[in-house]
């Protein structure tokens, strides 16, 4: 990994300096993420080999995944009763409610899933991985991870990025299926659809496609929130207020690629 | 064994290093003190590669770190061992490893090995007993020793000190001159040391330097660096021992 120094811009001369330095710094910082992101993909073939790395990518999957279960079960759950209650309202005024259970499965698989999965990792561990490596750098272990030459994308971002790879399409399956439970509950007290039935109906449409596309989504987003967040942390300055800046960004940055990217695939897909 | 050259560095347009040149001889401890803001931490950090000069050249026996890369650049920083302010302890990583990290990742070393010498170094800075603990758990100036074990575990050629007596009681400041000393006496490190104490400086320096405006103005043994005509010298020392009657012993043999 390269090494970044502190940067002082002087202040702007006027509007139209400040949106070409604007658009300049975004750009650059673009490489420089996607630089980093790629570098740790490629340190990802070390994991088989080398035990340390394993432990590492395990640990990390402990905490991004099994850690995330709890508050991932909540919102799919809600979720799913959610689609099902204003679907089924709708559905039912035309006596088709027994249709809900297609579309709950549509909607959480090729949509909600992913993209729930996603807003939840990124608001909990996205912003956690950013304050981390940001607390490190300007605490200066990055730089005396430098000095003992070890390379910090291979040492602290590609166990992140290897667990999210996994643990981002784990929990998009366990969000739907947690996601689809929670609108045959509704189905089934509210508008009187059969849990048979709601099955039935939810299997019936729900073909492979959906599924491989919600997962891809998955992984996209996985590589969109490590990548972000943990660029926003190694390239923090400037003390506490730099931590709070590189968690705020990540997230905020999380968000809108994780909504313009999804946008993107579901289009190519459809 | 390590010299820069002519360094200039410029930081938020504020020339930091002005020209700056400065030479340690091998197993020589170089001490440099100064006012805040002057660049003796910014000097450390081109030392080790961390910032890059504007202009000048920073040699290490001969080489010049900047114009090295990965192979080259890993085989160059291997030589170094460098104590940071705070210590920079990995949060998440208990003293031991933290201490064995550096061997785990760079050297082919096994279990026991690494346990050998790991201990081996907690003893020498007296962490033996605190090898468990987490770094939120102990001290700063446990923090400090626990990072000057890291950085000596792999027994580097040079160790660079920033700060290393910075916010610690007098007891334990001088414990760690005497650490400083006596690794360069067993081992034959090269150190630069970059310290605010005066006491310290004399007691651990074979050569004081000293900055202002990002450029030496002195570099003389300890026993010359204290009567020095230069009135910015004078003028620190001075400063450093109001009211303490007299100035602390330099360095012997």
């Amino acid at each position: 990994m390269k090494i970044y120094e502190p940067e002082y811009l002087k202040p702007p001369e006027n509007v139209i300096a400040a949106a070409g330095r604007g658009l300049l710094l975004t750009l650059r910082n673009t490489g420089r993420g996607l630089s980093i992101l790629f570098e740790a993909l490629f340190w990802t073939l070390t994991i088989v080999p080398v035990l340390q790395h394993r432990r590492e990518v395990v640990r990390q999957g402990f905490i991004c995944g099994i850690k995330s279960l709890p508050v991932t079960a909540t919102v799919a759950l809600f979720t799913g009763m959610i689609l099902a209650l204003q679907a089924g309202l709708v559905l039912r005024d035309y006596g088709q409610q027994v249709q809900v259970g297609t579309l709950v499965s549509q909607t959480m698989c090729r949509e909600m899933g992913p993209f729930m999965t996603a807003l939840i990792l990124s608001a909990s561990v996205g912003s956690a991985m950013a304050a981390e490596l940001a607390t490190m750098t300007v605490s200066e272990e990055i730089a005396a991870l430098h000095v003992m030459s070890i390379n910090p994308v291979r040492f602290l971002v590609m166990p992140r990025l290897a667990a999210m790879m996994v643990m981002c399409p784990a929990l998009t399956v366990f969000t739907n299926v947690v996601g689809i439970l929670g609108g045959m509950l509704v189905a089934y007290t509210q508008l009187n659809v059969s849990p048979t039935a709601y099955y039935e109906n939810a299997m019936h449409y729900l073909h492979n496609k959906e599924i491989y596309v919600g997962l891809l989504k998955a992984w996209e987003f996985s590589l969109i929130i490590t990548g972000v967040s943990c660029y926003q942390g190694l390239s923090a300055t400037n003390g506490a207020v730099g931590v709070g800046l590189a968690t705020r960004r990540s997230v905020v940055i999380s968000f809108l690629l994780v909504l313009v990217t999804g946008y993107f695939i579901t289009r190519f897909f459809c | 064994m390590l010299e820069l050259r002519d360094v200039f560095k410029v930081l938020g347009g504020r020339p930091v290093l002005g020209g700056m040149s400065l030479r340690v001889e091998r197993g020589q401890t170089l001490v440099i003190v100064g006012p805040s803001g002057v660049g003796k931490s910014v000097t450390l950090q081109h030392m080790v590669g961390l910032m890059r000069p504007d202009a000048g050249q920073v040699l290490v026996e001969g080489e010049d770190i900047q114009s090295t890369h990965g192979a080259g650049r890993e085989r160059i920083l291997n030589k170094f061992g460098m104590l940071f302010q705070s210590g920079a302890l990995i949060n998440w990583m208990t003293v031991f490893e933290n201490v064995a990290l550096p061997l785990y990742e760079k050297t082919p070393m096994g279990d026991a090995e690494i346990r050998e010498a790991v201990n081996a170094k907690l003893a020498l800075v007296g962490l033996e007993e605190h090898g468990h603990k987490y770094p939120a758990a102990i001290s700063g100036g446990m923090k400090k020793r626990a990072g000057l074990a890291r950085a000596i575990v792999r027994d580097p050629q040079i160790v660079l000190y920033d700060e290393p007596t910075s916010g610690l009681d007098p007891v334990l400041s001088r414990t760690i001159d005497r650490l400083i000393l006596d690794l360069q006496k067993k081992l034959g490190v090269t150190s630069v040391v970059v310290t605010h104490d005066l006491s310290s400086a004399f007691m651990v320096g074979d050569m004081v330097a000293m900055l202002e405006a990002g450029r030496v103005v002195e570099c003389l043994p300890p026993a010359e660096f204290v009567k020095s005509a230069n009135p910015f010298v004078q003028e620190f020392i001075e400063a450093q021992f109001a009211g303490a009657g007299r100035l602390p012993a330099a360095k012997r043999g």
